[in-house]
């Protein structure tokens, strides 16, 4: 009989697909995996979190874009590697499974959760495939360490660094998904760059993947994508403004409950979130469809705070931003501050800071110091160089800084009652004033 | 949010001045791990754990003048180095009690080697497992910088010695 490992399905089955036409899969292993329980609920996790307030089109799943790093490093494995002497066929499997399961540890608008709960997706992506869940026991019939030499290599703790490259690296498949994936649902028509080129020019090396030279420009091209998409999607500020109330939503519904409020619905699969012992089981069972729902109920709570932030959010009545320069106006946050207490409005919900580095820009980093791997490009002779020192265009936006800083307030209210309340008045007047 | 960045100042402050990205990263990596309460995320990467928030935040901090950053080169390599400006302490002080941080935590730290720092924090990083299993992971992740045993141990005993000092 033919070890589960080297099953393949009796006919290719295939995904249709808007950024890789099709997915293929071939191999048994990756078809059971898929139809794990896990697995699909990945469908209900959006890959851009609240970014669908601001682009309508972004509803797109990490379902899709899991499905899609797969499919790009099948491509990598079995187009481009298969038959070079740095690469070990063994490691095929393992590498398709890495890439399939990279983000199954994603929770519902995984960022502001992860920074309300003081969670990590990595750290629950080791714990489902390590766990007692239906993609480990898939995974273990591959053979009984499979399921701890693909969680390795998520972990990026894998003897062969290759292998973890073509997950997570600066130029990795991840990426080259999720830019494509991203700017295609949002509409925009940044994010393009020739993938084909990059897979073609791809060369493995003991440690990493690298490019050939004459693939320079098509990485240059993929470098500003990243530039483009992170100012004009990723960080674009009415998102934030959503991600901003969807945060302090968690935060009040917590301390509610830590403050023995009684809510109207049980919140029970919050419960071992709020009180901070959560199991793989509690993980798993929580996606965006739990949270819209409690939103939805939340808004007939009695807790004035919890209530209204739950009716911005569910009807998109977002906070106003301003700009806010940290270095000449860090004191006027503090007057503002005791403005929003004088007002009756809790300035802990209700006048935030946002920085760019709260959702911090996955940057082209040179390593200048070892901090990071560089992307390195393979040169004629063989010897490899730092991307930034053959381009000029990579030089100099790896070189500039840009950063953002502003303030989210409930303009809509503040201008409602500033005629009658002298504090709004206040607090409106002082956030105008430059 | 400020007080994060506010940390950050402090820090440096205390330190007088941290020479080397990749040094601050550990040095902030540790402190956490040794319940200072700083919020940057941190993630494993190929030289340990790294953060990119704290890369971001320190950048923010050096474009609002709060930090300043000199380039040294040393000739085939460079190495950043940070110091608090003086708008910098007006504005740590103004978010942060500078108590928040043990000074004797910071001192221990500075007088280490950046690689020492990175064995140390990448033991932290593992360090729900078992110490075999410990020294195989840095093994695994850092195999070029070929640690010897006795530096393993020594870290070992550091660590030993961080926990006193937080008490």
């Amino acid at each position: 009989m033919i070890p589960y490992r080297e099953q393949k399905l009796t006919e290719e089955k295939v995904f249709k697909d808007p950024i890789h036409h099709y997915i293929h899969v071939r191999d048994r292993v990756i078809w059971d995996v898929i139809g794990t329980k896990e697995f699909q609920r990945l469908r209900r996790i959006r890959q851009l979190g609240t970014t669908y307030l601001v682009f309508h089109g972004a509803e797109h799943s990490r379902f899709q874009h899991s499905l899609g790093v797969y499919e790009i490093v099948r491509r990598i494995v079995d187009d481009v590697f298969t038959g070079r002497t740095e690469w070990r066929e063994e490691e095929r499997l393992v590498t398709l499974c890495a890439a399939l399961l990279h983000d199954l540890g994603h929770g519902p608008f995984s960022h502001a959760f992860e920074n309300v709960f003081e969670l990590d997706h990595e750290q629950y992506t080791q714990a489902i495939l390590l766990g007692n869940t239906e993609v480990n026991e898939v995974l273990s019939r591959v053979a009984p360490d499979f399921p701890e030499r693909v969680a390795n290599v998520i972990e990026k703790t894998y003897r062969d660094k290759l292998v973890v490259s073509l997950i997570s690296s600066q130029i990795d498949a991840d990426r080259m998904d999720y830019l494509q994936r991203d700017s295609y649902y949002t509409g925009v028509s940044y994010g393009h760059f020739d993938m084909e080129r990059i897979l073609r020019v791809m060369r493995p090396t003991e440690e990493q993947a690298v490019i050939k030279y004459s693939g320079m420009h098509a990485v240059e091209d993929y470098i500003m994508s990243r530039y483009q998409m992170y100012w004009q999607v990723y960080f674009h500020p009415v998102s934030r403004s959503a991600e901003v109330i969807l945060i302090k939503i968690l935060h009040r519904a917590r301390q509610l409950y830590q403050e023995g409020y009684i809510f109207e619905t049980n919140p029970t699969l919050f419960i071992p979130f709020f009180k901070e012992r959560v199991t793989v089981e509690d993980y798993v069972a929580l996606d965006e469809s739990v949270l819209l729902s409690s939103f939805q109920l939340w808004q007939r709570e009695k807790d004035a705070i919890l209530s209204d932030l739950c009716t911005r959010f569910i009807n998109r009545r977002l906070f106003q931003y301003a700009e806010f320069d940290p270095a000449t106006e860090y004191q006027k946050f503090g007057k503002l501050q005791k403005l929003f207490e004088r007002a009756g409005l809790d300035p802990t919900y209700y006048l935030v800071t946002d920085s760019s580095s709260d959702l911090p820009y996955d940057f082209y980093r040179t390593g200048e110091e070892n901090e990071r791997i560089p992307i390195h490009l393979q040169m004629p002779d063989g010897t490899l160089q730092e991307l930034s020192r053959k381009s000029e265009i990579v030089e100099a936006i790896s070189g500039k800084r840009r950063t953002d800083h502003k303030i989210y307030y409930p303009e809509d209210v503040l201008r409602r009652g500033a005629e009658t309340n002298p504090h709004y008045a206040a607090i409106l007047q002082l956030i105008g004033e430059k | 949010m400020l007080q994060d960045h506010a940390k950050l100042v402090q820090f440096i402050r205390k330190a007088t001045e941290v020479r080397g990205r990749k040094k601050l990263q550990k040095m902030i990596y540790i402190a956490k791990r040794c319940g200072v309460p700083f919020n940057e995320k941190y993630h494993l990467h190929m030289y340990g754990p790294y953060s990119e928030e704290l890369t971001c935040r320190i950048e923010e901090l050096c474009e609002l003048g709060f930090l300043e950053e000199a380039l040294e080169d040393k000739g085939s390599y460079v190495v950043y180095r940070y110091e608090a400006t003086t708008s910098g302490l007006e504005f740590a002080e103004a978010f942060t009690d500078e108590q928040f941080i043990p000074e004797a935590l910071i001192e221990s730290m500075q007088s280490k080697s950046s690689r020492f720092l990175e064995l140390v924090s990448t033991l932290y990083y593992f360090d729900e497992l078992s110490k075999e299993a410990q020294i195989e992971k840095v093994k695994i992740v850092k195999n070029k910088l070929n640690y010897t045993d006795e530096e393993f141990e020594e870290a070992f005993t550091y660590m030993g010695e961080l926990a006193n000092i937080i008490q």
